[in-house]
């Protein structure tokens, strides 16, 4: 961007108290659950409420873990998180690597299929989905997460974008005189080169399941077997008027994805910035 | 929003960058290098269906997961609605009788007026609020990236947690909100009963959460304008407001529209934010709070479905829902559309 288009901008200082003033409002509830988190229901209830950090969050802690099973359920969310985020990205970047380099009968057609159910309110599929999960007997199993997350098109969508345009076709060349098949071509230079978008759909695909809670909510029917959303909000309900406790669990199960972020959010929102710039 | 267990915000946010389904206008600059097509898409003309094995066993695992979980399961609850079943007896077929009945249902018309009143009130300060900040965020040249962080923030936090921590502020006795307002010696508002207030308190939450996520995609449309067409406009004499309306607001259009309809296919598709609200109402835990002022479309098609076991009602609920929703899309991209011609 060249001086005089900045120029023709507001003015620096004002943008700035502007943007300001928007982030306090953006990061001012993590700032109250964690005061809400370490202090006393009786502290929060006060007026004028307490406003700083306060030294009960242990207890709160404990309080939670005495409700219900957080641990059991936090883990029960990672082990889904984890296992459909690397399975939608094996799956979804082979098949992104044939739809951006080869021309096979169908291509059109197959690839405009996912376009138009990327676009469909998913909870037109939900009661099937349930019901096959019941003819399965998977309802109340944590393998009744994982195929409707990788019915997901979005990522074969992005990745294909993002191959097609990322991935040289001298170098496909290159590797075919090599003696390289499909496979190889794949995993020797389609994979390595697409790293940064296949950070992005990790990420994308892993927070995406850490944060779910319609089907979970539908399919864990098991009270005792449940993800960490739907434990958040059961524990909601049971101690609807004990917010430090209730307060304390959201804070300790937000906590990790907000890291997870805060590391990784330069390359996460350039990548879906850079898309849109090349686009 | 984040309507499980797919479309999630990140999701919409890089559709939106790369110019998703149904919006051909955005397609042509990035499909762009689909044209010319690598040369193996060249050869491919003199090649055989079957020597593209690879490719096909490559897409396989993908379609076989998708035609099982999603494509059949979309026209399964189409024929659904046809029927009367509660998942365990004999189906039995209605006809047009669930949609006869849905048309007559005074629940389902209030839970389209809540829907809807949800979504207004969320849209428009999001959109409006994400192109304001977008445009600061593009003028200033220092703290940008930490200000894309902080601004982005709310979107990948969950919305139990986020409903949690709202109600929890919004309470009616003890709220930090009301306690403000005790403080500043203006009367405490009952937020969580009144409907009016209800429907704000969540379409608030709806705002925090995607402003940033809009600002985003406003802000990677604001980056590919050259700075040369800025240029042009201030040497014809164009001030800020009017580069902004002249300039900016036109070559944002398509982008513009697409956030129209992303917010409109997901803001209507609000669940997770009156069930998590009003979940502690024991007596009637998913009916959306004080005179069902929270009771949106989908938490009643919850309801339908899964409390009452009216798997039939359940799939014309959402099959009406979803006429509904392309219909607003339509009328949307209209809108949009007529509003570059004059």
């Amino acid at each position: 961007m060249t001086r005089t288009a900045r120029s023709l901008r507001p003015k620096g200082l004002t943008a700035h108290l502007v943007l300001i003033v928007a982030v306090l409002v953006s990061v001012f509830p993590f700032y109250w659950t964690i005061v809400m988190a370490t202090n006393t229901t009786r502290d929060i209830y006060r007026t004028p409420p307490k406003v700083s950090f306060g030294p009960h969050l242990l207890d709160n802690v404990r309080t939670v873990l005495d409700s219900i099973d957080f641990f059991g359920s936090m883990l029960n969310t990672l082990a889904v998180a984890s296992v459909s985020t690397v399975l939608v990205l094996l799956v979804d970047s082979i098949a992104a690597f044939a739809f951006a380099k080869f021309d096979f009968p169908g291509r059109r057609w197959l690839f405009g299929v996912l376009l138009v159910f990327m676009m469909l309110p998913l909870q037109l599929a939900i009661i099937p989905q349930y019901l096959i999960m019941m003819h399965l007997g998977w309802l109340g199993t944590l393998k009744a997460l994982i195929p409707p997350a990788l019915a997901n098109a979005f990522g074969i969508f992005w990745l294909r974008q993002y191959v097609s345009g990322g991935v040289p076709d001298e170098l496909l060349d290159a590797a075919r005189m090599d003696g390289c098949g499909f496979l190889r071509q794949y995993w020797h230079v389609v994979l390595p080169m697409t790293r940064p978008a296949l950070a992005f759909l990790g990420i994308y695909a892993f927070v995406n399941a850490w944060n779910d809670y319609v089907w979970p909510l539908i399919a864990l029917v098991n009270p005792e077997h449940i993800t960490l959303q739907v434990a958040l909000a059961q524990l909601n309900v049971g101690r609807s008027t004990d917010y430090s406790v209730v307060m304390a669990a959201v804070l300790i199960a937000s906590a990790p994805l907000v890291l997870v972020f805060a590391l990784f959010a330069r390359g996460f929102i350039a990548g879906a910035t850079e898309g849109a710039v090349r686009g | 929003m984040a309507a499980p267990p797919t479309t999630g915000p990140g999701s919409v946010a890089v559709d939106a960058t790369g110019g998703g389904p149904g919006r051909p206008r955005f397609r042509p600059r990035r499909s762009a290098p689909a044209h010319h097509l690598p040369r193996p898409a060249a050869r491919a003309a003199r090649r055989g269906v079957l020597s593209f094995w690879p490719q096909y066993l490559a897409i396989s695992p993908f379609y076989l997961v998708f035609g099982v979980f999603m494509l059949w399961p979309v026209f399964y609850s189409l024929y659904l609605a046809f029927h009367r079943w509660d998942g365990i007896g004999e189906m039995q077929f209605v006809g047009l009788q669930q949609f006869h009945f849905l048309m007559d249902d005074p629940v389902f018309w209030l839970s389209i007026r809540n829907t809807l009143a949800i979504w207004v009130l969320s849209t428009v300060p999001t959109l409006l609020g994400a192109l304001v900040l977008a445009t600061l965020l593009n003028s200033v040249r220092r703290f940008k990236s930490f200000y894309r962080i902080a601004l982005f923030l709310p979107n990948v936090t969950s919305i139990v947690a986020i409903a949690i921590f709202f109600g929890a502020v919004f309470s009616n006795n003890f709220g930090l909100v009301n306690a403000i307002l005790h403080m500043a010696g203006l009367p405490e508002v009952q937020w969580m009963s009144n409907p009016w207030t209800i429907k704000l308190v969540i379409a608030l939450l709806m705002t925090w959460q995607w402003t940033g996520y809009n600002m985003i995609i406003y802000l990677a449309g604001m980056q590919a304008i050259p700075g040369e067409v800025y240029e042009a406009a201030r040497i014809d004499g164009a001030g800020p407001v009017r580069t902004f309306l002249r300039i900016t607001i036109p070559i944002l259009r398509p982008i513009i529209l697409f956030t129209v309809v992303i917010s409109t296919v997901n803001g209507l598709q609000s669940f997770t934010e009156p069930q998590v609200l009003f979940g502690s109402n024991a007596a009637n835990a998913n009916l959306g709070g004080p005179g069902q002022a929270g009771l949106t479309t989908l938490l009643y098609f919850y309801q339908s479905a899964f409390s009452n076991n009216d798997f039939g009602y359940g799939a014309a609920i959402v099959w009406a829902f979803f006429v509904l929703i392309l219909v607003l899309v339509v009328v949307n991209w209209r809108l949009v559309q007529r509003g570059r011609k004059s």
